[in-house]
């Protein structure tokens, strides 16, 4: 066990934790953001520089800080490490630079993202950034790839995290795409023109923290503050089945993976669930998800669930009416 | 019954003198002040034909605008529909195809449009919210009375600013 201080808070870990993860024990404002490291996927992070974090002392036997800032995601705890992430301009300061030089090639084309309104860059942004850009020169632009029917590819919007590189590794039988060239000209492709196809290929649309890759079948359908997110299930032979259905109205507009307060998949969905299966009576639904107050997501005018009644045990009496017969 | 206050002044009702009795002058006085508004200026105005002059800021009818090229600036991205107070704005988007470049600016564009006009209240947080300043409010329109209450439903047809076709290069 090691005993580490993080923003003054101090906590108990167990050996070989990183930072990031004894951060988010913590919870709250000390967490470090994090646009590559995605939990369950083994050997992601170190990649944005995100989630940078001041050592102000290295351990109990060795007081001296690190030179340098540390990546949070990747650094592994010692007994009596002080960290400080939130309470150090230097921290702030590097993670300000760090949003705009990943904001340098991408095309803020926010209006027609799919991704606006659960974006992590964008979060980031308007969290650690600065409103004006300094950047004059042409942003980069790439040659379309097409990846099939149901994976759009937006290579402008990439940021490089190598996410959807882990999941194609670790989630699905074999990879086809990968980050091809270097500095400058790396992008996502798949070299020779291929179309990413297997069970658990969709997943890297949730793993994508920007709208680099997105959803076909969703594409331009509606934006994502005008849906609501309801919580459902299915028997799927072969996932869990758990989602997150996105519904407007009785229609399934678009369905995702549930995901926890840190954007990670909890469990990871099977291609037929995302894809096929688009109408309310294929889906047993559980309730609505929770939406932070904060997400621009909340805005879209929550009702109370009527579909699903038990869940809610204690209706208002002036709800009921609404509320459709048992049988 | 007594007053609480006894601050209410006790009126005492007087003789009318001669004059008074007699009506004639009072009626010639209110003649006099008829006769005077014939020549002071008039407080309503021929509208139709002739409109008020509004105020630099005054907020009517929306107005979708085109880029210089004539394209349309609008990309259905829903900002104005989420700022609208009033829930008058809906919209549904499409995939600009290939040709169309000079009609869309951007690859996704509003399939459909529509302002419920009984519905807004012209505070103009859509004009605000619009990132790609596509809708604006004029200072010159407003929404004519109708006799249907459809016809306040204002689409694309009524809303996207008219290309000129006038215009020479």
């Amino acid at each position: 066990m090691a005993k580490v201080t993080i923003d003054g808070i101090e906590i108990e870990v167990e050996d070989g934790t990183t930072i990031l993860q004894a951060a988010r024990k913590i919870g709250g404002k000390v967490v470090p953001p994090a646009m590559c490291y995605y939990g369950p996927l083994k050997g992601s992070g170190g990649k944005c520089r995100v989630c940078l974090v001041k050592v102000t002392q290295g351990s109990a036997k060795d007081t001296r800080p690190m030179p340098k800032l540390v990546a949070s995601c990747i650094t592994q705890v010692q007994d009596g490490m002080v960290v400080e992430n939130t309470t150090n301009e230097e921290v702030l300061n590097a993670r300000k630079g760090i949003v705009e030089m990943l904001l340098i090639n991408h095309p803020l084309d926010c209006p027609i993202c799919d991704q606006a309104g659960e974006c992590k860059l964008q979060d980031l942004s308007y969290e650690h950034g600065v409103s004006s850009i300094r950047y004059e020169e042409e942003r980069r632009t790439f040659n379309k790839v097409d990846l099939g029917p149901y994976i759009q590819l937006h290579m402008t919007r990439c940021i490089l995290c190598y996410r959807c590189v882990h999941v194609a590794d670790q989630i699905t039988p074999e990879r086809v795409h990968g980050v091809l060239g270097r500095g400058d000209a790396a992008e996502i492709g798949t070299y020779i023109e291929n179309v990413i196809d297997n069970e658990f290929s969709g997943n890297v649309i949730d793993v994508c923290p920007v709208g680099a890759l997105t959803d076909k079948t969703w594409r331009f359908k509606n934006r994502v503050w005008f849906t609501k997110p309801l919580d459902a299930h299915r028997d799927c032979p072969t996932c869990s089945g758990k989602v997150t259905l996105w519904t407007r109205g009785d229609s399934v507009l678009r369905v995702t993976a549930r995901k926890d307060q840190y954007n990670e998949s909890l469990e990871f969905i099977c291609n037929t669930c995302r894809f096929d299966k688009k109408e309310t009576k294929d889906w047993t639904i559980e309730g609505p998800t929770h939406i932070d107050n904060g997400s621009v997501i909340s805005a879209n005018h929550y009702e109370l669930p009527v579909i699903n009644v038990p869940i809610v045990p204690n209706l208002p009496k002036s709800t009921t009416k609404i509320l459709p017969e048992q049988s | 019954m007594e007053s609480l206050s006894n601050r209410s002044k006790k009126l005492e009702k007087k003789e009318m003198t001669w004059a008074e009795k007699a009506y004639l002058p009072a009626i010639a006085q209110g003649l006099g002040i008829t006769l005077k508004h014939f020549f002071r200026k008039k407080a309503t105005i021929q509208y139709p034909e002739q409109t008020r002059e509004r105020s630099s800021v005054w907020r009517g009818l929306h107005v979708l605008k085109r880029d210089e090229n004539g394209a349309e600036r609008c990309t259905a991205c829903g900002l104005c529909a989420v700022a609208c107070p009033a829930e008058a704005i809906t919209m549904t988007a499409g995939e600009r195809v290939k040709g169309e470049e000079h009609l869309y600016r951007e690859e996704k564009y509003a399939v459909t449009y529509e302002v419920n006009m009984l519905r807004c209240i012209f505070c103009g947080l859509c004009e605000e919210a619009c990132p790609k300043a596509a809708i604006f409010l004029q200072d010159d329109k407003l929404a004519p009375a109708r006799y249907e209450r459809d016809e306040f439903i204002y689409g694309k047809d009524r809303l996207v600013e008219p290309l000129k076709t006038t215009e020479t290069k």
